[in-house]
C-alpha cells in the first residue's frame, strides 16, 4: 500500500471520531425523564403503567365515547370521579404541562398537537 | 376416487353457479327487490330517509321572530354569548369571518320566498341563523373523513380531530353555516372573556353550530336560548316528544324552514 502510514492513522481518527457519541456515553441511560406527579392524588384512572403505554389510546377512546356516543359518565376510582376530558378532567389534577406532559413528550421527540386546541392550565396564549 | 374428468366438470359448474346465485336469490325474494343504491354511508340513519324520524330524541329549535322584532338587540345579545363560549375569534374582517350563529336578512335567510311587495315588518327585521341540524345532513355525506357526523339525537356534530379541512361540507351545505379557519384562530380569541372550559380550533378546519352538546350534557339549554332569558324569543327541546314546549309551539303557530324543498329537514323552525 502506498502512504499507509497516512492512511491507516487517518482511518483510525475517523473512526475514533464517528463512534465519538458510541463511546462517550457508554454504560449512561442519558438524561431519565422525570414527570412531575400531582401533589396529593395516588391514584389515576388506570394503573401507572396503562397511563405511560396507552394513555394516547384512552384519551382516543374517550374522545370517541363523548363525541360520537354521547357518553359522558365519568370515570370512577376510589369513589372519585372524573370527567372523560383532558382539559376538564386529566389536566384538573396534572396542572403543569411543562413538568408532566412535556417531560416524556421532549425526550421521545413526539409532538402531539393537543395544545393546538386544548387550553393548557394558567395558559396565556 | 372413481370420478371421471367430465363428471368433476359438471359438478364444479353447479356448485359455482349455486354458489353465487343462491344469495342473490335469497336477498331478492326476502328483500322484496333490489337495495338501493346506499352512497358511502357516512351518516348511517341519517341519510335512511327523507322524512322526519317518528321515534327518538330529535333535537330541534323553534325561533320567534316575534320576540326577535319586538326586542333589537338581543340577536346580536344571542350571537355575543354563543361566540364567547365556544371561543369563536373575530379576526376582524368578512374574509376571515367565523360565525356560528349570526343575523340576515328576511331574503337571505328564506330564499325560496317570493320577494314581491314585502311585509312591512319584514323589511328592518333580521332573522338568527345557525346550523339546522338537518335530520338529512348533506354536510354528513360529503365529509370523507366522518369529522361531521350526526348523532342519535339528531345534532350534527363535528369532531375536529379529524378534519382534514376539505371544505367538501362547506359545499355541501345548502344554508352556508359553516366557516373554515383560514388563519390560527388563537390569537383573536378574546382572553378576558374566553371558556377555558371549552377548547379552540386550529388552522385548516371547518366548525359550525354544535348545538352546545356539552352543555346539554351539564343539564343546561343552549348558550343562545339562555341569553334570550324567559322571553320566548329561542325554544329548544324534542321534536319527537309530544309533551315538550317546542311540540306544543310547533302546535299552536305557523312555522317555516329554510330552504324546505331540498329535503334536508331542518331541525330549525321560525315564527315570522
Amino acid at each position: 500500500m502506498y502512504d499507509g502510514k497516512y492512511i491507516i492513522p487517518g482511518l483510525i481518527v475517523f473512526v475514533a471520531l464517528m463512534t465519538f457519541p458510541i463511546w462517550k456515553n457508554m454504560g449512561n441511560a442519558g438524561i431519565v425523564p422525570k414527570p412531575e406527579k400531582p401533589v396529593g392524588v395516588t391514584k389515576c384512572v388506570e394503573s401507572a403503567q396503562y397511563m405511560r403505554t396507552s394513555h394516547m389510546k384512552l384519551l382516543d377512546d374517550w374522545r370517541d365515547e363523548t363525541l360520537r356516543d354521547g357518553d359522558r359518565t365519568p370515570v370512577e376510582v376510589d369513589g372519585v370521579k372524573y370527567e372523560k376530558s383532558l382539559m376538564n378532567g386529566c389536566l384538573k389534577c396534572h396542572t403543569d404541562k411543562k413538568k408532566f406532559c412535556d417531560e416524556c413528550h421532549v425526550y421521545a421527540s413526539v409532538k402531539p398537537y393537543c395544545w393546538d386546541c386544548h387550553y393548557v392550565p394558567k395558559e396565556t396564549f | 376416487m372413481d370420478i371421471k374428468r367430465r363428471q368433476f366438470l359438471k359438478v364444479a359448474g353447479l356448485s359455482t353457479i349455486a354458489g353465487l346465485g343462491a344469495p342473490a336469490a335469497f336477498n331478492l325474494l326476502l328483500k322484496g327487490g333490489p337495495d338501493t343504491v346506499s352512497y358511502a354511508s357516512s351518516g348511517g340513519e341519517a341519510e335512511a330517509s327523507h322524512e322526519a324520524a317518528p321515534t327518538g330524541v330529535r333535537l330541534g329549535m323553534v325561533i320567534d321572530q316575534r320576540v326577535f322584532d319586538a326586542n333589537k338587540g338581543l340577536a346580536q345579545k344571542c350571537t355575543t354569548a354563543c361566540h364567547t363560549v365556544h371561543n369563536v375569534p373575530n379576526f376582524g374582517n368578512k374574509k376571515d369571518e367565523i360565525k356560528w350563529i349570526f343575523e340576515v336578512p328576511f331574503e337571505k335567510a328564506f330564499t325560496g320566498k317570493s320577494q314581491y311587495h314585502k311585509n312591512k315588518n319584514l323589511e328592518d327585521s333580521s332573522f338568527l341563523v345557525l346550523c339546522n341540524h338537518c335530520d338529512n345532513p348533506p354536510c354528513v355525506r360529503a365529509c370523507p373523513t366522518k369529522a361531521t357526523f350526526k348523532r342519535k339525537d339528531g345534532i350534527v356534530a363535528m369532531d375536529y380531530h379529524r378534519c382534514i379541512g376539505c371544505r367538501f361540507c362547506m359545499a355541501a351545505c345548502p344554508y352556508g353555516m359553516r366557516s373554515f379557519n383560514w388563519r390560527d384562530p388563537r390569537p383573536f380569541i378574546d382572553q378576558k372573556t374566553h371558556n377555558k372550559e371549552f377548547p379552540t380550533r386550529m388552522r385548516g378546519v371547518v366548525e359550525k353550530c354544535n348545538f352546545c352538546v356539552d352543555r346539554l350534557a351539564r343539564g343546561q339549554q343552549p348558550a343562545c336560548v339562555e341569553a334570550c332569558g324567559n322571553t320566548g324569543a329561542m325554544t329548544f327541546g324534542d321534536l319527537n316528544d309530544s309533551h315538550s314546549e317546542i311540540v306544543k309551539l310547533l302546535d299552536n303557530n305557523f312555522t317555516i324552514q329554510r330552504k324546505p324543498s331540498l329535503g334536508t329537514n331542518p331541525s330549525v323552525f321560525y315564527i315570522v
